[in-house]
């Protein structure tokens, strides 16, 4: 998020898209009826008419799979009627940016393509610059090359018309959605967007929310109380383990994981360090070889070193071009490249697409470390439905883990609020944390490679391993306090001095010389000189009274609960909204939030900076040539949908996906005996895949089996009753499921047609109960978005049947 | 005597989170049944002597030809002169002095089970099949005699339900339903004159469930 939970109370207007909130993240309703009750709109657009849909005051239907249309008509919407913040847009956005004239669109795609890659050039997108090497702006607008123009130009194709026709969204529906948020576009209005796994399970994912920010951005709604781009993150931590780099293509804090062609630590900081001529860029990511060395320092200790570029060869580094995602993982499983597989706290059996394939592999595997609170399919699955035991060669080990409430540590949540939590009861008989466990592999490991050595034994030797306590446990403060940072030497900044061995009080303190180390320099900061844990505050006021509460726990970045809150203040430092204030430039200081970094506003042409400091060039990007797909977002059809052709244009998917081809990655897209859009989703009473709330009778007795919820129209046509066994298939497999017939789905009007679509939740597997039914990532397909490999669980094609 | 207790359950205000149906059955040490999937949300399907607290759903279609999607968070209403105490022969069901909450005892079992169902105008009890106890919601009595409130109200994320002295919560239901009004015409509390369990509705009660409002 953007901004934070409380702060949905402050919003005019709350649009809960791709995400089912009031189901998926119950807590957040209580502050989404705040703002209800304090006048503020709630709209719910969703393919099937939810809890949380029961509780908006306006429902709009579309097509899984069609967001970007949508969002595309409001853009469309906001700009031809003039309802965009024009002060925001002019000072904080690039619209006035002029674009090279390589760039153009035609028919579906944008210049630049290579069909036999399927990739783009991107430096076909480019910004024009000048000789200083600035980019050339049109402060008038009026350019066709700036990107205002190009904006204007891009999204007139998406006329109510032609997006009621893909979405299948009612042409009335989309004008109230459309004008209601609109509406936010003034300086004394805030909009806020709620989106969760309904916009990143698509092979569009990361554009479906670039769309949104977009229009975020042209309302003036990003950096303000009551707005903000926020992403409903899941329950266990989700957040946290996404800031400590879960992911294959990061390190800790978000630096791009290293590539086998950048040459030495130097190479790797020149290719992810941005830079600027932009006089009033603060440009922060400049600071990035900082956090680099210091990370490097914090996992290789007195072994890194600026002889041998602080032990960055010690790195495993990606190939150009690879992709790492748990797909690509189970993919090479399938083909039997993978021995061994480590999985905690999870369960791919049921979890990943394709799960018939995803079992298969399993099985090809020879061993498989499971850490886990319970039994569940993937440990299970050498003796799941249709596999005989003894043709498995895996050897499985079941470590028993300890459950979140058995250990100490921080839980961040979506606001990026981290809080310090304490052992609430001992985990039984011989569970133990999963940190725990991995610290001890490691211990050993590194003793084996100490006393045997083996290939490449230079980076685990020389990893700094020491976070033991005195009794030989993991010690989560001590990896806490490794992530915020030490000083190393003693310094001195700002005329101020630090001791070695003190905690970095702050990012702007780290070094790229040895000096500082920092496990992750979002989390520098948590930490005082002296050694307090601001994650354990739960101090309670708020002076703002926004609901900011500066002093419960401690968040990053440094402790700055609302994001680009520059770009609240009009150039001067006041408000755009003087009754809800969140920054004012007092004349010589900053009062409210803590600002995004400490310079005065933008009108002191000397040492002000542009709200954006994340961006090179200061400046949020409505024309974004970063992403692999194009700056703007584009409607493309799912991988699997039931239409033939992409009415938008002749490019019927996204361009840039990679699509599987092994034997078991089948595809059925506009094919009669797949007629059905089906969606996954969960429900309040499961968690994921069920892995640990079907052993908990209460909720098996709220929701005891898996069901197909489907619309009363396509019930009849197909002779179903409501509580009838039938059969959902896709070209991958099937399952059995209770057909639900409801009113809270219905046909959608799809170019003249009937598109029918049901839905299913994947919150049930066949190990437990017994009569629970088995996983609805049976039926979905292998395929992700194009640029983070998010597997696209929202749209694909299925039929139905009376079993 | 003050006039006890009350609890407001907005159902303007409720997810169908069911919190309140599954905090019930941990504070009060009820097994979760066995229940099959028959084509709605709700489960258990009803009341049992297990089952005090049980979120209803109901849906539809309505005039503007959109879905609605109701839920109803049922449980005993603690009435203030409880009808189910008719067919007492002895004392078998008592009302706690302090709070009002009515309490079936285990000598319910000795009462004619059809004459207690059949006086309750709200559907509630239900019989142990084995011990022939009448059973439903006990206002988590044990709770509030230790100054805590019911598990149920305790669970509620959105504020949907609220408990306290009466005469407060009348008021809160009073001004609750005034602001709903300008948004809902038919919204209105149902029997608050009479039960301590106070629901606020929207539309017609009967569309929440049958037994909404005596």
């Amino acid at each position: 998020m953007t901004n934070h939970w409380i702060d949905i109370k402050n919003s005019d207007c709350v649009l809960i898209m791709g995400s089912n909130a009031a189901e998926n993240h119950p807590i957040s309703f209580k502050w989404v009826l705040r703002a209800k009750e304090k006048g503020a709109k709630v709209i719910s657009v969703d393919p099937r008419f939810t809890r949380t849909s029961s509780r908006a005051d306006y429902y709009a239907p579309l097509r899984s799979g069609t967001d970007i249309a949508f969002l595309g008509g409001m853009i469309h919407y906001i700009l031809t009627q003039e309802k965009f913040f024009k002060d925001y847009v002019y000072n904080y956005t690039n619209a006035a940016y002029l674009v090279n004239e390589r760039f153009g669109f035609e028919d579906g795609l944008f210049s630049g393509y290579n069909p036999e890659t399927k990739k783009y050039d991107k430096a076909a997108w480019a910004f024009q610059k000048d000789a200083q090497g600035l980019v050339r702006k049109d402060p008038t607008f009026q350019d066709p090359r700036c990107v205002l123009q190009l904006l204007k130009k891009h999204y007139s194709r998406y006329t109510l018309e032609k997006v009621s026709s893909i979405t299948g969204t009612p042409v009335e529906d989309l004008k109230a959605v459309y004008e209601m948020y609109a509406a936010t576009g003034r300086p004394d209005k805030a909009g806020t967007i709620m989106y969760a796994l309904g916009w990143t399970q698509h092979t569009v994912g990361v554009q479906n929310i670039r769309t949104m920010s977009m229009i975020q951005l042209l309302l003036g709604n990003i950096g303000i109380a009551g707005g903000g781009v926020n992403a409903l993150r899941g329950e266990p931590n989700v957040q946290g383990s996404t800031d400590q780099a879960i992911l294959y293509h990061i390190l800790p804090g978000y630096l791009a994981a290293p590539r086998a062609s950048a040459q030495g630590l130097k190479g790797y900081l020149e290719a992810i360090t941005p830079k600027t001529k932009e006089p009033q860029s603060a440009n922060w990511p400049q600071n990035l070889p900082k956090y680099v060395v210091s990370l490097l320092k914090c996992w290789f200790g007195e072994n890194a070193t600026a002889a041998n570029d602080f032990g960055y060869n010690y790195l495993p580094k990606l190939d150009d071009g690879q992709s790492c995602s748990i797909m690509e993982t189970f993919d090479a499983m399938y083909e039997g490249k993978l021995k061994g597989f480590l999985s905690v706290g999870q369960n791919p059996a049921c979890s990943l697409p394709n799960a018939g394939k995803v079992r298969a592999a399993l099985s090809k595997l020879d061993w498989l470390v499971h850490a886990n609170i319970f039994d569940n399919e993937t440990a299970s699955f050498w003796h799941g439905p249709g596999v005989d035991p003894k043709k498995v060669k895996t050897e499985v080990f079941l470590l028993p883990a300890a459950a979140s409430m058995e250990k100490a540590g921080s839980m961040t949540n979506s606001g990026r609020w981290v809080h310090w939590k304490y052992v609430a009861s001992a985990p039984p008989g011989d569970a133990i944390s999963a940190g725990d466990i991995f610290y001890r592999i490691m211990a050993k490991v590194k003793a084996l490679y100490a006393k045997e050595g083996g290939n490449a034994a230079e980076p685990i030797k020389a990893l700094k391993w020491d976070y033991a306590d005195s009794k030989g446990a993991f010690d989560t403060l001590a990896v806490a306090k490794a992530m915020n940072g030490y000083f190393l030497e003693d310094v001195t900044i700002a005329g101020k001095a630090y001791k070695k061995g003190d905690n970095v009080p702050g990012f702007a303190l780290l070094s790229d010389e040895g000096k500082t180390s920092s496990g992750n320099w979002l989390h520098c900061g948590m930490f005082t000189t002296d050694g307090k844990n601001l994650s354990a505050r739960r101090g309670k006021s708020d002076p703002t009274g926004l609901g900011l509460y500066p002093e419960w726990a401690w968040c990053w970045p440094v402790n700055r609960r609302i994001i680009y809150n520059r770009a609240s203040v009009d150039p001067a430092g006041q408000p755009y909204n003087p009754a809800r204030p969140l920054l004012r430039w007092a004349g010589d200081k900053w009062v409210g939030d803590v600002p995004d970094g400490p310079w005065p506003p933008l009108a002191d042409k000397d040492k002000g900076r542009l709200p954006f400091i994340m961006k090179p060039d200061g400046v949020s990007f409505l024309y974004g040539p970063g992403l692999n797909e194009g700056p703007f977002p584009e409607h493309y059809e799912p991988l699997e949908s039931p239409l033939a052709k992409n009415p938008m244009s002749g490019q019927r998917i996204n361009p840039a996906v990679k699509i599987f081809k092994g034997e078991v990655d089948k595809f059925a897209s506009a094919d009669a005996k797949f007629p059905l859009v089906c969606s996954t989703y969960t429900c309040t009473e499961h968690w994921c895949t069920g892995g640990s709330t079907r052993w908990m009778s209460w909720l098996n007795e709220a929701m005891p089996q898996v069901y197909v919820e489907m619309s009363q129209e396509l019930a009849a046509l197909k002779g179903i009753k409501n509580g009838d066994k039938v059969r959902v298939a896709s070209v991958r497999g099937q399952l059995e499921a209770v057909a639900m017939v409801t009113h809270r789905l219905r046909p959608f009007k799809v170019q003249g047609q009937d598109v029918h679509q049901v839905g299913m939740t994947f919150n049930y597997g066949w190990r437990y109960p017994a009569d629970c039914g088995d996983s609805a990532n049976l039926l979905t397909p292998t395929v992700g978005d194009a640029n983070t490999m998010t597997p696209e669980y929202k749209a694909f094609m299925v039929n139905v049947s009376k079993a | 005597m003050s006039n006890g207790k009350s609890m407001m359950v907005d159902t303007s205000r409720c997810t169908a989170c069911r919190g309140c149906q599954v905090a019930c059955k941990q504070w009060n040490g009820l097994p979760g049944t066995k229940t099959k999937q028959t084509g709605t949300y709700q489960n258990p399907p009803d009341f049992s002597h297990e089952t005090w607290k049980l979120v209803r759903f109901a849906e539809g279609k309505a005039e503007n030809g959109k879905p609605y999607w109701y839920f109803f968070s049922d449980m005993c209403r603690h009435c203030l002169q409880p009808s189910c105490m008719e067919a007492m022969k002895k004392n078998e069901i008592v009302q706690d002095t302090q709070t009002g909450a009515v309490i079936y005892t285990p000598q319910t079992k000795d009462l004619v089970f059809k004459d207690v169902v059949d006086g309750c105008p709200y559907n509630i009890p239900r019989q142990d099949p084995k011990s022939k106890a009448i059973k439903k919601c006990t206002l988590c009595l044990d709770r509030l005699k230790a100054n805590m409130i019911p598990a149920c109200a305790l669970s509620c994320p959105t504020g949907s339900v609220q408990f306290g002295e009466r005469d407060e919560i009348l008021k809160v239901v009073e001004a609750r339903v005034a602001e709903l009004k300008k948004t809902y015409p038919k919204a209105k509390a149902l029997n608050a004159d009479q039960v301590r369990v106070i629901y606020i509705v929207t539309d017609d009660a009967e569309k929440y469930h049958k037994y909404a409002e005596s």
